[in-house]
C-alpha cells in the first residue's frame, strides 16, 4: 500500500544530513520560490532541485505516485487560472502581444503564457525539494526536527503518531470494506456505482468508531509512560548539528535572500521581459 | 516509611462506581501487593478485574471518571492525592493491546518513550535502551518497526518500555489474549524471568488460568461480581470448586483428576503442572478412569462442501506465497479447527474462500459448484465469515440494526427481519440487549452481535476467525455449545484459532498450517499429542498429555479423547448454558 511518507533508506549526503536541518532548508527554499516570479531564479531552482534528487540517490520510479499526484493537480490548476483569469499576465506585465489573430477575453497572449509556465516552474521549482525532504527523513526524526525548530513536542509527537498508524489505518480500512462485503454489501462491478459509493460511505462508520476507541487506548498508554509530564522531553532519535548542516542551512537562506533581493532588482515579484 | 516499600500497592475496602453507571464495579475489595510477589487475578468478563487495573495505574480518576470509596495506597499514598504520572513512576502497564501501546515508530524508541518523556540525556537514553532491549531479547530488532514484528516481540518491546522506568509493580492487562500457543508460554516464562531479574512485584490479569500457571505464582485472587472471593495460593484454588462456581476454567489435567475421583489437597501441589506431588493410588485412579471411559471415535463424514485444490496465493509486493499448493477438502456438517501461527496462512485461506482475495492459482468449489464465478456477496448466501475483530464489523448504531442489516441487504421484509433477528438474539444471548447501542457493550458482547449478524443469513458454512478471542469460560462454552448446535442442524462450522482448548474439545477436525502448507489433517487428539506438529506450527502441548505420560498410559491421544468425551457428558448432564 502507498504511504505518503516514503523514507527510502540509501547512504547518501542528504541523509545524513539532520532531520531538522532538511527540514529548515526545505522550509527556506520553498519561501525563495514561493516570494518570487523570476524565470532565471526559477529555473535554476528548478535545475537544482532536480539536481539534488541524484545526490540524496533518490530515483522517479521511488517518487511515481507523488509525482503523479502533483502533475494532475498542476494540470487542473492551469486550466482553471486559465479559465477565470485569462488576462492575468496581461494585468501583471502591463502590455498584450496577441499570439494569434484571435483577441478575444480568451484569446492566447505571449504574457499569460509566460505567466502560466513561470507559475509551472513555481512548482518544479518547490516539488522537488518537499519530495526529497520526505524521502530522505526519518519519520522518527520528523517530530524531533518539528521540535526543535520550536513547535510544542504534544503536536510535533501527534504528527509522528498519524504517521506511525497510518499503515495500520489503511490496513483496517481494507478489512472493514471486505467485511462489509461478506455481510452482502455488494461492491463489486455487479452494483451501481451509486450503491457502492454509498456502501463505501458505511465502511467510514466502524473505521471512525474503532479509531476512535483506538486514540483512547493510545493516549492512555502514552499518559501512563509519562507523555506530557515536562514542558520538554528528549528525543531518542535527535541528532547533533555538524558542519553539513550549518552548511546547508546557509545556502538555503542565501537562497531565500537572493529572492527577496530579485524582487527588489525587479520592482515587484515579476520578472519582465516584456519591457 | 519502610512499609512504603515493601506494599507498593494497597487497597483497603475499596469500592468504585463509574459515573455513566448506576451500580458501583467493585465493591469492598482488600488487597495487599509486596514487593517481589507475582499474583494473578483471574475471573470471568465483567468481575471488575480491568477495573482493578486502572485503579492500580491511575487511569481511574484521572482518565476514567466516577466516585471512590475506602483506601487505595500506591507507594504509600493514596491514589486520589497523586498524579497520574507518579503513578507511572511506580507502576507499569502492559495493555492487552500491544499494537496501540506500541507509540514509537522503531523498537528503540518505543522503548525510550519514557524516559524521552523524563528528558533524560540521549547517552543514558541509548545505555539504557540497551540494557532493557537485551533483558527481554530484542536487542538485535532496535532499528524495526512495528509492523515488522511478530505478536511476541511486540509484546517483548511494550514490556521493555515500561521496565525502563524502574518501576516496583509490572502490570499485565491479559498479557496472552493475541498471542499464539507456543508465544503465549514464552510470554510467561518471560515475565517470569523479568521478576526474578528485577525483583519487582508482578500482577498479571488474566482469565486463562492454566497459561498462566505454566510459571509459579505466588497468589490467585480469584474476582467475581466487582468483589475477591478469594486470595490464595493456586494450590489451595485448584483443590476447592471455587473456579468453577466464578466461571473461570480450571486447568485441563486438575479437571481430569478431579474426574478420576482422585482427592485433591494442597500438599499435593496440583498447581505444579510436573505433577511431581501424586502418589502411586492417584496415577492408578487416573488408569483406571482411562480405562472405564468409552472411546467415542469421531464421526466420519464423507459429502464434500468445499473443494479446494493446488490453491497459490501470494500478496502483492511479497515474495514468499502465503498459501502454497492448498489442497482440502470439507465435508458437509463437519466442525473444523485451522490452526498455525500468525502467518502460517490460516486467514488467508479463509479470505480466498470467502473471494476477499483472489488466488492466483488453483480451483474452489462449493456444493459442486466452483466458487471462481461468484461475487463476494454471491459467496456470502453460502459462506458466512465472522472476522476476529467484533469492531471491524459493526456499522450500525443499535445492536437490532446490526443483525438486521445483513438482511436489509437482500431485501427481506421487516416482518420477517424482526423474527429472524430475536430469534438469533435469543440464541447469542442477546435479546435482552436488543434495543441498546452497541457502543454499550464489552468487546465480547459485541463479538456475539456480529456472530450473530452472520448467523441472521443462515449461511451453509461458516467461518470464524478466532471465535471466541477475548471471552471468559462462560461465554466460550456459551459460543462454542452455540455453534455445536448450529453444526447439528447441518451448518458446516470452520474456526480459525489459536485456542488448543477449543480445537481438542470442540472441532472434530484439525488441519493445521505452516508456512502456507498443510502440515497435518487429522483428529485433533492426535494433532495436539504429535511432538513434530506442535514445535512445527507453534502449537502447544496439552497439559492432559503431560499428565497420562505421568500415569503411564502410552496412548495420549486416546486419553485425551476419553477426557473430552467425559467433559461433554459432564456438560451435557450438569450445565445447560443455554
Amino acid at each position: 500500500m502507498t504511504n505518503l511518507f516514503n523514507y527510502i533508506e540509501r547512504p547518501s549526503l542528504i541523509h545524513r544530513l539532520t532531520g531538522a536541518t532538511k527540514l529548515v532548508s526545505m522550509l527556506l527554499w520553498s519561501f525563495a520560490a514561493m516570494l518570487t516570479y523570476d524565470t532565471r531564479f526559477l529555473a535554476f531552482l528548478s535545475v537544482a532541485g532536480i539536481m539534488l534528487f541524484f545526490v540524496g540517490k533518490i530515483r522517479v520510479k521511488d517518487v511515481s505516485f507523488m509525482v503523479g499526484f502533483t502533475l494532475a493537480f498542476l494540470i487542473i490548476n492551469t486550466i482553471l487560472i486559465y479559465l477565470f483569469s485569462p488576462q492575468h499576465g496581461t494585468q501583471i506585465y502591463g502590455s498584450c502581444t496577441y499570439l494569434t489573430e484571435w483577441t478575444g477575453r480568451y484569446a492566447p497572449t505571449a504574457e499569460q503564457l509566460f505567466y502560466q509556465s513561470n507559475y509551472i516552474l513555481k512548482y518544479s521549482a518547490t516539488i522537488p525539494v518537499i519530495l526529497l525532504f520526505v524521502c530522505t527523513t526519518e519519520p522518527s526524526e520528523f517530530a524531533a526536527s518539528l521540535n526543535r525548530i520550536g513547535v510544542n513536542y504534544r503536536i510535533a509527537y501527534s504528527v509522528s503518531l498519524a504517521l506511525r498508524y497510518i499503515p495500520d489505518v489503511q490496513q483496517q480500512y481494507y478489512e472493514i470494506s471486505k467485511a462489509s462485503q461478506a455481510r452482502g454489501v455488494e461492491m463489486s462491478k455487479k452494483a451501481s456505482l451509486t450503491k457502492r459509493l454509498k456502501a463505501a460511505s458505511n465502511i467510514l462508520i466502524p473505521l471512525i468508531l474503532s479509531s476512535m476507541g483506538r486514540i483512547e487506548t493510545i493516549a492512555n498508554a502514552m499518559e501512563l509512560r509519562g507523555f506530557g509530564k515536562l514542558k520538554k522531553r528528549t528525543w531518542y532519535m535527535a541528532r547533533k548539528f555538524r558542519l553539513q548542516d550549518y552548511f546547508s542551512m546557509l545556502i538555503s537562506a542565501l537562497l531565500l535572500a537572493a529572492a527577496l533581493c530579485l524582487n527588489h532588482l525587479n520592482n515587484g515579484r515579476f520578472y519582465n521581459p516584456f519591457t | 516509611m519502610k512499609d512504603n516499600k515493601d506494599i507498593p500497592v494497597e487497597f483497603s475496602h475499596f469500592g468504585f462506581k463509574y459515573t455513566a453507571q448506576q451500580d458501583p464495579t467493585l465493591y469492598d475489595i482488600d488487597l495487599c501487593v509486596r514487593k517481589g510477589e507475582k499474583i494473578l487475578i483471574a475471573g470471568p468478563s465483567g468481575c471488575g478485574k480491568s477495573t482493578v487495573v486502572s485503579c492500580i495505574n491511575g487511569l481511574i480518576p484521572f482518565s476514567y471518571k466516577g466516585e471512590m470509596s475506602g483506601s487505595l495506597k500506591v507507594a504509600g499514598k493514596e491514589t486520589s492525592g497523586l498524579g497520574l504520572f507518579e503513578i507511572s513512576q511506580t507502576v507499569g502497564t502492559v495493555l492487552q493491546d500491544t499494537d496501540a501501546q506500541f507509540v514509537g515508530m522503531t523498537v528503540a524508541e518505543d522503548i525510550a518513550f519514557a524516559l524521552e518523556n523524563s528528558c533524560v540525556i540521549q547517552d543514558e537514553m541509548k545505555k539504557k535502551v540497551l540494557h532493557i532491549a537485551g533483558l527481554v531479547n530484542v536487542q538485535d530488532h532496535l532499528h524495526f518497526a512495528p509492523g515488522e514484528l511478530s505478536g511476541g516481540q511486540k509484546q517483548r518491546v511494550s514490556v521493555a518500555g515500561v521496565m525502563v522506568d524502574d518501576v516496583d509493580v509490572l502490570l499485565f492487562d491479559e498479557p496472552l489474549a493475541n498471542l499464539d500457543p507456543a508465544t503465549g508460554r514464552e510470554a510467561i516464562e518471560l515475565i517470569d524471568e523479568l521478576q526474578k531479574k528485577t525483583g519487582a512485584a508482578v500482577i498479571i490479569v488474566e482469565h486463562r488460568l492454566e497459561d498462566v500457571l505454566w510459571r509459579h505464582v505466588d497468589r490467585v485472587v480469584l474476582m467475581s461480581r466487582g468483589r475477591i472471593i478469594s486470595d490464595t495460593d493456586a494450590d489451595t484454588l485448584l483443590c476447592s470448586d471455587l473456579l468453577l462456581k466464578a466461571g473461570v476454567r480450571e486447568p485441563l489435567y486438575v479437571r481430569a483428576l478431579k474426574f478420576a475421583g482422585v482427592s485433591l489437597t494442597p500438599e499435593k501441589k496440583p498447581a505444579d503442572h510436573e505433577l511431581g506431588c501424586l502418589d502411586e493410588n492417584d496415577r492408578e485412579l487416573v488408569r483406571k478412569w482411562f480405562c472405564s471411559v468409552k472411546n467415542e471415535a469421531p464421526p466420519k463424514r464423507t459429502k464434500p462442501l468445499l473443494e479446494v485444490k493446488d490453491l497459490v496465493f501470494s500478496y502483492e509486493k511479497r515474495n514468499k506465497r502465503a498459501l502454497d499448493g492448498i489442497s482440502v477438502t470439507i465435508n458437509e456438517g463437519e466442525m473444523t479447527a485451522i490452526v498455525g501461527t500468525n502467518g502460517a496462512g490460516k486467514s488467508t485461506f479463509s479470505k480466498v474462500v470467502c473471494g476477499f482475495e483472489t488466488g492466483q492459482s488453483g480451483a474452489l468449489s462449493f456444493d459442486g459448484r466452483d466458487l471462481s464465478a461468484l461475487s463476494m456477496k454471491e459467496r456470502a448466501e453460502h459462506i458466512g465469515y465472522v472476522m476476529q475483530d467484533p469492531n471491524h464489523m459493526i456499522s450500525q448504531t443499535m445492536i437490532f440494526d446490526e443483525v438486521a442489516l445483513g438482511l436489509r441487504n437482500r431485501g427481506a421484509g421487516e416482518e420477517e427481519i424482526k423474527k429472524r433477528v430475536e430469534d438469533v438474539l435469543k440464541v447469542c444471548g442477546l435479546y435482552r440487549m436488543r434495543n441498546w447501542p452497541i457502543s454499550a457493550l464489552s468487546y465480547g458482547q459485541k463479538k456475539r452481535v456480529t456472530i450473530a449478524a452472520i448467523l441472521v443469513l443462515k449461511p451453509k458454512m461458516l467461518i470464524l476467525d478466532e471465535p471466541t478471542a477475548g471471552q471468559d469460560y462462560r461465554h466460550y462454552t456459551e459460543i462454542m455449545e452455540f455453534l455445536t448446535d448450529l453444526r447439528s442442524q447441518g451448518i458446516t462450522i470452520i474456526m480459525i484459532t489459536h485456542d488448543m482448548h477449543l480445537m481438542i474439545e470442540y472441532a472434530e477436525r484439525a488441519i493445521v498450517f505452516s508456512d502456507g502448507r498443510i502440515i497435518a489433517d487429522d483428529d485433533p487428539a492426535a494433532v495436539i499429542t504429535d511432538r513434530d506438529i506442535i514445535k512445527t506450527a507453534s502449537l502447544r502441548e496439552t497439559s492432559l498429555y503431560r499428565l497420562s505420560e505421568s500415569c503411564g498410559i502410552d496412548d495420549g491421544t486416546a486419553f485425551v479423547r476419553r477426557f473430552i468425551a467425559c467433559e461433554k457428558e459432564e456438560r451435557r448432564s450438569d450445565d445447560k448454558p443455554l
